[in-house]
């Protein structure tokens, strides 16, 4: 029960792009377009969980050796090896997922969610489980966020949008109404 | 020394990173609920921007091409963590509540983005210049964001109150309100360039058509 929460508050209560602030770029840079949105969602969902968990157990190293201090620079040097990794490995042997997602993976290592959502399992002192859901629910939560973008600012491109409103500002405040019903979920699960 | 004045100014308007360049927007949007908070936040990223473009800019000939972007944030975390520390050690509340937001200095796109598109090609003072314009720019879009915050939220700037209580919007202090002033705030910046370069478009017409005339 208590994992659902996790989930489920990470997802829509504190949705990380509307709510927390996390993830921001990413997000107003590939929203432009709904396929390439759920392109990037994806590639984030899965480099968050996998990253999460490594971190998680990098933590305990850390902790044991008393080395806290150092958490910022080896999540950082953990999440930038995994996503090489993941990419060299994608262009091995899953061709066709490898350009689907490869665009975006390195794009990924600077998503501030992913070095956001390691340092907060951290700091909430999380077990290993709910680090995962928390990773999940972060994931799904950028997910939607950005299909909900993508999808208004799609219709944008019908629209006459007066000049100085054009792309970044009009997303912008898109994305503020967007956020004015995320807020309407505060509170429900602290 | 006009082109080093350049580099130093380049930073704050034409190419604020803000506003024009929309870089780093995570700190910008959550640390601006008032002009304090901006600042300090600003004030840690231009500590954090200087060094590392100091820094990768002298070691830029030995670092080898192909593993240069692991060398700069590897860089980039440790500087992070000395400036965390500090922050720690010397201003306890700002820490807090900036909170988790010092770490992520470290995937900052400003900063990243001045180390790979400037201190990686420039010299080390043209880098400490362009990194000192760079963070001046970013601290005063954060504070000005901030402030106008602050000022419908809360009725005060920089904690000096200024109409109290009388009107306040307290969802400018709420996520939407930072996404509302920055949408705004860059529609307002965008309309001033286009403004100026329909006024240039003009003005070269308007001079062709004088030399057209003249020739006849």
């Amino acid at each position: 029960m208590k994992l659902f929460l996790i989930l489920l508050s990470a997802m829509l209560v504190n949705n990380y792009v509307f709510v927390r602030f996390l993830g921001i770029c990413p997000s107003l840079g590939v929203s432009k377009k709904t396929s390439t949105a759920v392109g990037m969602g994806i590639a984030v969902i899965f480099v968050l969980v996998i990253s999460s968990a490594l971190s998680w157990l990098l933590d305990l190293l850390l902790i044991a050796l008393n080395l806290e201090f150092l958490r910022t620079i080896v999540f950082i040097l953990v999440i930038a090896t995994f996503v090489q990794f993941v990419e060299a490995f994608l262009k091995k042997t899953n061709r066709s997922l490898y350009e689907a997602m490869g665009i975006y993976l390195p794009l990924i290592t600077t998503n501030c969610i992913i070095l956001g959502i390691a340092i907060l399992n951290s700091t909430a002192k999380y077990t290993f489980m709910e680090s995962i859901f928390n990773a999940l629910g972060a994931g799904m939560g950028f997910l939607l966020a950005l299909i909900i973008l993508s999808g208004i600012r799609e219709r944008f491109e019908l629209y006459d949008v007066p000049r100085p409103f054009q792309n970044l500002p009009i997303a912008l405040i898109t994305a503020s109404i967007l956020s004015l019903a995320f807020t309407g979920f505060q509170g429900m699960i602290k | 020394m006009a082109s080093k004045w350049k580099e130093l100014t380049k930073g704050i308007i034409s190419e604020n990173p803000t506003y024009v360049q929309v870089l780093g927007m995570c700190p910008t949007l959550a640390t601006t609920t008032n002009a304090e908070n901006g600042f300090g936040m600003g004030i840690a990223a231009t500590i954090v921007l200087i060094m590392s473009n100091v820094v990768i800019s002298a070691i830029r000939k030995t670092v080898p091409e192909k593993v240069r972007m692991p060398i700069f944030i590897t860089v980039i975390a440790t500087l992070v963590t000395i400036i965390d520390l500090l922050m720690h050690a010397y201003t306890y509340d700002l820490w807090k509540t900036l909170g988790l937001f010092i770490p992520l200095i470290t995937v900052n796109c400003i900063i990243m983005g001045r180390a790979e598109a400037y201190a990686s090609k420039n010299g080390i003072f043209d880098s400490f210049l362009d990194g000192l314009g760079m963070g001046i720019g970013f601290t005063l879009s954060l504070v000005l964001l901030g402030s106008i915050r602050e000022l419908l939220g809360n009725g005060t700037i920089f904690g000096i109150e200024v109409w109290g209580n009388a009107f306040n919007m307290f969802v400018m202090i709420l996520p939407p309100g930072a996404f509302l002033t920055l949408g705004l705030l860059s529609a307002f910046f965008a309309s001033i360039s286009i403004r100026r370069s329909d006024k240039a478009k003009k003005m070269a017409s308007q001079q062709q058509a004088q030399k057209a005339g003249e020739q006849r």
